[in-house]
Formats: structure tokens, sequence, C-alpha cells
């Protein structure tokens, strides 16, 4: 089975710094990791080629530093990894990333399965998967909490639902977004390691893809950012004293007036 | 503080530290209190290819020597002293085979040790033979083309769970030291057997038993080097796995230090955190100074000896013994520091003190290291005359 799996950089804190005029997340000086849910399709994608051979290949999108992020996915056991960079793919949204990635993916070719996390812990949109599998028109499933069976053409997974799963059959090729609860990510091998430092990361433009540059960044991307902003989680707290049996009367009144409790 | 490791070195201990503090340390209070043998931690050690790091490449391993595994050792020690002797016992018990074996003898053990498919051990210790080496009562007798191995070893790391075992019998009663030889005991060979689990002060997540042979029957090509020499191959192995308790010794302090550093910070007193107290200031520099120390002569000695240096035993018990008084002492510290939360066992600190006890102890007592270190001092001066 061959798998190739889609990660994104992104920011390790919580701060993070949005482009005033462009709305995009500013990237450059900010600590970044690799999005914690795209570890799980990582190791998921390993897990396949250590029960069934073939190879995982990890592609990415993103400016060149993204090259070093990529490398840790080698030192875990992937065979081979991709980054799609250039100018005319920043700011992209999840369109025009999925684009990207398509087209990109259809340049590594000879591929079972693709694994991408369920979303990103940046952006949190979970749109990039279906919306890739769209634009090569295979089948895709989102949320998988296990893989049951893949062989040949035919995969079989349970799909993390609000009330249980289902369970999903699927022809191959395909796309399968992924949730935490179906790996625990290993962690790199010494050969692993040593064989990321010596590796050197192909980098593809938008014409080594054969990218329409304007269904590429900012060009390609139809969704408007009208104001990015942090919700405010406000929380008032009031003291009530006096002796216990006052306290519970005026809290009691308090809770009536809000309509949080009603006399019987 | 730069102590030039190369890449592959400093992307060992990166790969041991991220071990210990992703996968060992929320389980080491837990492995502590049961004492069950950590053998998912061992698999974990296997997959990430650090259980050959001291192994030569030829039978499978990454061709490093004395200072890689005290790396390793140094790292997981940090996170629980106890775990890392999974890995750390291995290495004495295969480091008979790596400097004696013969190369059938190699091919056969030392690939599926790197590999972490099989752990090993090491078996001198007998009730009455400790400190006193020579008082082995453990005899082998050739019998054909096997010998037949009777006796008792005490105490052995990684004993019942270790697959390939050095065992020091004497093969000579009459030739008193040079009347010993090494061998190579495989579990489940017939007429050995284990003996008890010990209950312990520390490293409790480390598995420490009896060996029993009776009439136990080996092929005579488990004999290491040659016979008579048993002696030589266990001093020649302790003064190159002493180091390896240093770090042991080492990583303990570092872990205790650490979290009273981070306590220090955390601990308000009188309207302030202790860490702005001199009292507690004065401690933590004392405690950072020592390990400071330890780990540059850790590091020298591990240096020394894989250089090919032929005089190492000073140097191998200075660094254990130093090391070992070093974690006894930060150790304690660190308990001080955290006060009552520090003698409670949800601290994590009471355990390492604990666990620092044994490195003044085991791989000869602090007191033999000092004999080892003025005799050799003596030696070198009538040797100047």
């Amino acid at each position: 089975m061959n798998v190739i799996v889609c990660v994104k950089q992104v920011p390790g804190t919580n701060e993070v710094k949005i482009n005033k005029e462009t709305n995009t997340i500013i990237r450059e000086g900010v600590e970044s990791i690799l999005n914690p849910f795209d570890t799980y399709a990582v190791e998921e994608g390993l897990r396949i080629k250590d029960k069934t051979g073939g190879k995982v290949t990890v592609i990415s999108m993103g400016i060149p530093s993204v090259a070093d992020m990529l490398k840790e996915t080698i030192a875990l056991g992937a065979d081979e990894a991709v980054l799609l960079s250039d100018r005319a793919f920043a700011g992209a949204d999840t369109l025009a990333t999925s684009y990207a990635l398509s087209m990109g993916i259809r340049k590594i070719g000879n591929y079972d399965l693709i694994i991408c996390g369920k979303q990103a812990s940046d952006g949190d949109t979970a749109q990039v998967g279906p919306s890739l599998a769209e634009k090569l028109d295979i089948p895709h499933a989102t949320n998988i909490r296990k893989i049951e069976e893949i062989k040949e053409g035919y995969i079989r997974c349970q799909r993390l639902t609000d009330d249980g799963y289902e369970v999903i059959e699927m022809s191959l090729p395909a796309v399968i977004t992924v949730v935490k609860e179906i790996n625990e990510p290993r962690l790199p091998s010494l050969k692993g390691m040593m064989r990321a430092k010596k590796a050197t990361i192909p980098v593809w433009t938008a014409a080594d893809i054969n990218a329409d540059i304007n269904r590429c960044g900012l060009k390609g991307s139809p969704t408007q950012v009208i104001k990015t902003f942090v919700p405010v989680h406000e929380i008032k707290s009031e003291l009530i004293e006096g002796a216990p049996a006052e306290q519970a009367s005026k809290l009691a009144e308090k809770l009536l007036s809000m309509r949080f409790m009603k006399c019987v | 503080m730069e102590y030039f490791l190369t890449e592959e070195q400093k992307m060992i201990k990166e790969l041991a530290a991220r071990i210990a503090d992703e996968k060992i340390a929320p389980l080491a209070i837990q492995y502590d209190e049961d004492g069950t043998f950590p053998h998912d931690i061992v698999k974990i050690l296997a997959d990430s290819d650090l259980t050959g790091v001291y192994i030569p490449e030829e039978y499978g391993g990454f061709g490093g020597g004395v200072l890689e595994m005290s790396l390793v050792v140094e790292e997981l020690s940090r996170a629980c002293g106890g775990i890392a002797l999974a890995f750390a016992g291995t290495g004495l018990g295969t480091f008979p085979i790596i400097l004696f074996g013969n190369d059938e003898q190699k091919k056969k053990y030392l690939p599926d040790i790197a590999a972490g498919k099989k752990l090993a051990a090491f078996a001198l210790t007998e009730a009455n033979a400790g400190s006193d080496a020579a008082g082995i009562q453990t005899t082998a007798v050739l019998d054909g083309d096997e010998y037949i191995l009777n006796g008792t070893k005490q105490w052995i790391t990684n004993g019942g769970e270790a697959d390939v075992y050095t065992v020091i019998a004497c093969t000579n009663r009459e030739k008193g030291a040079r009347g010993f030889s090494a061998f190579i005991v495989e579990k489940g060979t017939p007429g050995f057997s284990f003996g008890k689990k010990e209950n312990k002060m520390g490293i409790r997540a480390s598995c420490t038993r009896e060996l029993i042979f009776e009439n136990c029957r080996i092929p005579k090509e488990n004999l290491l080097y040659r016979e008579g020499m048993g002696f030589i191959v266990a001093m020649k192995t302790l003064d190159r796995t002493r180091p390896g308790v240093a770090a042991q010794a080492l990583g303990i302090a570092q872990g205790a230090f650490d979290e009273a550093l981070k306590y220090s910070r955390e601990r308000h007193q009188f309207g302030q955190a202790i860490s702005s107290f001199q009292a507690v200031q004065h401690m933590l520099a004392d405690m950072a100074i020592q390990i400071e120390a330890a780990r540059a002569l850790v590091y020298q000695t591990c240096r020394h000896i894989d250089s090919g240096a032929k005089n190492i035993s000073k140097e191998s018990a200075m660094a254990k013994v130093f090391a070992s008084d070093v974690a006894m002492k930060v150790t304690t510290d660190a308990v001080q520091i955290l006060g009552g939360y520090g003698y409670m066992k949800e601290y994590p600190v009471e355990k390492r003190m604990r666990d620092a006890k044994i490195t003044q102890i085991y791989e000869g007592t602090n007191q033999i290291q000092r004999n080892v270190i003025a005799l050799e001092l003596i030696k070198e001066m009538s040797g100047k005359k």
C-alpha cells in the first residue's frame, strides 16, 4: 500500500499573530510545530506500511522552513517528503490549499490512500481533507478512529460520530481524516534521525506541479476574512457575605431573579 | 555547558531525553510503587535503536562506546533510575561478550541484544562474595563437552528478565582468583532457575533476583575467553561499566535538581517564592556545581576509556565514587528544599533519594572504589621510582 500523508505546520503557541492587511496568520518568527492531529495521520500511514509494505510519502504546503518539520516525519519512518512552496501559494484558504495539494499529489502519483489529520489546530476548519478528495475525484471519510481492514482497492473503517461510530466501506484510492483515538504516535528512531539528517526535501513550485496560479494562494481564495478576533470569555463574580443562612437566602434570591430556579 | 559531543552523540542524548520525558516520567512513580518490570519501555528503547548504541556495527549495533551508553543511562535516569537499569544492566551483561567473546559468541548473542530482542545480565555477586569477589562458591566442572554449574548468585540486576547471563564461577579452587572463569548461560537452560525477587529500598522498577544453578549443563563453547580468566573478565568489564553507574547517579541527581529548582519558584512562603531566599539559593547553587562537576568527570572518563587507554581502573572508580556521592547529596538536598512535600511519595524527589543510595553501593562500594584509586596512585608512584 502506498500512503500519502498531508501535514501542516502550525504555531506552537496560542498567541497566533494575524497580518492586519491580509487577515492571514503570520507564521514567521513564531515557534512552529507539526499540527498535533497530523501526528496521528503520519503514525497511521506508518502502521499501514509496517503491515502491508509499500511506502509513505508526506506532503505539505508552506514556507521553506517547513522542510525541517518534514524531516521529522522522515525520522519517524516516512520514506519521502515533499514540500510545496512558492510565493504564489501564499495566503491560500482551504479551497486553494486543497487545489495545490491535489496537484502535488497528482505529481507524486501511484497512491492507495491519503491520510489527513481531522483538522489543523490553528484554522480548525476541517475542510482540506474532504475538499482534496473532491479535487482528486475519489471517495473520502472524515473522523476515522480505526481502520478495520485495508487491502488492494478496499478499506473498511470506523468513523467517530457524536453517538458512537459508523462503519464505512470505500473503494481505494480514497481520503480519510483521522482523530486522535486512532493510535499513539511513535517516537523517532536513531536510524530514522540519521536518515532525516541526510535527507533533502524536494521543494515544488506552482510551475513544478502544473498548477493554475489563479487557483493558488490569495488569488485562488474566495474566502474573505472580514475580521479575526479571539472571543472574550468574561466571568463576573460576586462575593456573598454574611452568616451561612443569610448567604443561602441571598444566593437563592439571586438565582431566582436570574431564573436559574423557580419557587414551587 | 558545551561538552563537544558529536552530532550522533547529541542525537542519542536527545532521543533518550524524549523517551525519558514523554514515556518514562509519567509512569515512574507507578513503577516504583508496584515494582513491575518495564517491558513496555524496553520495547520503546528497542524501537528507537538505542539498545544497540554501544555494540559494534558488525554485530548490528551503532558502534558507539562507553560514552554513548552513558548518555542514554544519564537521560533515562533523569526520569527513573530503576527503569534505566533494564538498559544499563544489559550493558553490564553484554560488555564481557564485546570485550572477550570470540567471533561466534559475538555473532550469536550481540545482534539480538543490539536489536533489543534480548536483555542481558551479569552475575558475580554471591551471599559471601561481594566486595571480596574472590569468595565465589559457584563452581563449573568440565564434563566431556559440557560444563556443569552449581551454586547461587545473589542480587542480580535483570535476573529472570534477561535472556543472556554472564556468570563468573570457580573452575579451580586451588588457584584462588586465577581459578575463576566466565560463562554465557542462556535463560531456559535445564538446571538454571530464579530465586526470590528482592523487595528493595529504591530502583524498584528494576528486577533483582537470585540465579540458582543445580547441575546446570552448558556447552563448553559458552566459556568466555579462557579458563582461569574469569576474574580478569569481571574486572575489565566493571572498569568499563562503572561510568554507567556514574551516569545513572548523574541522571538521578539532575532529575532531583530540576524538581527542586522548579518547586522553589512555585512554592511561596512569607509572601514570596522560596527561591528568593538566600538559604535556598545557595543550596541550589551547590547542587548545580556538583552536578556539573560530576558530568564533566563522567563524560571525560568515558572518552578516556573509549580512546583505548590501557589504565582505566582509577579514572573509572573516580567517576563512580564522585557521581554517586553527588547523587546522594543532591537528592537529599532536593528533599530538603521540597520540605514536607519532599518527604511524601506523591512528590517526585523522595524516590530519587532512595534510588541514589544504591549507586554508592553496587558495582563496587565507594569504599572499595577508594581502595582501587589509592592502590593505583601508589602503583603509579612506585613505578616512577
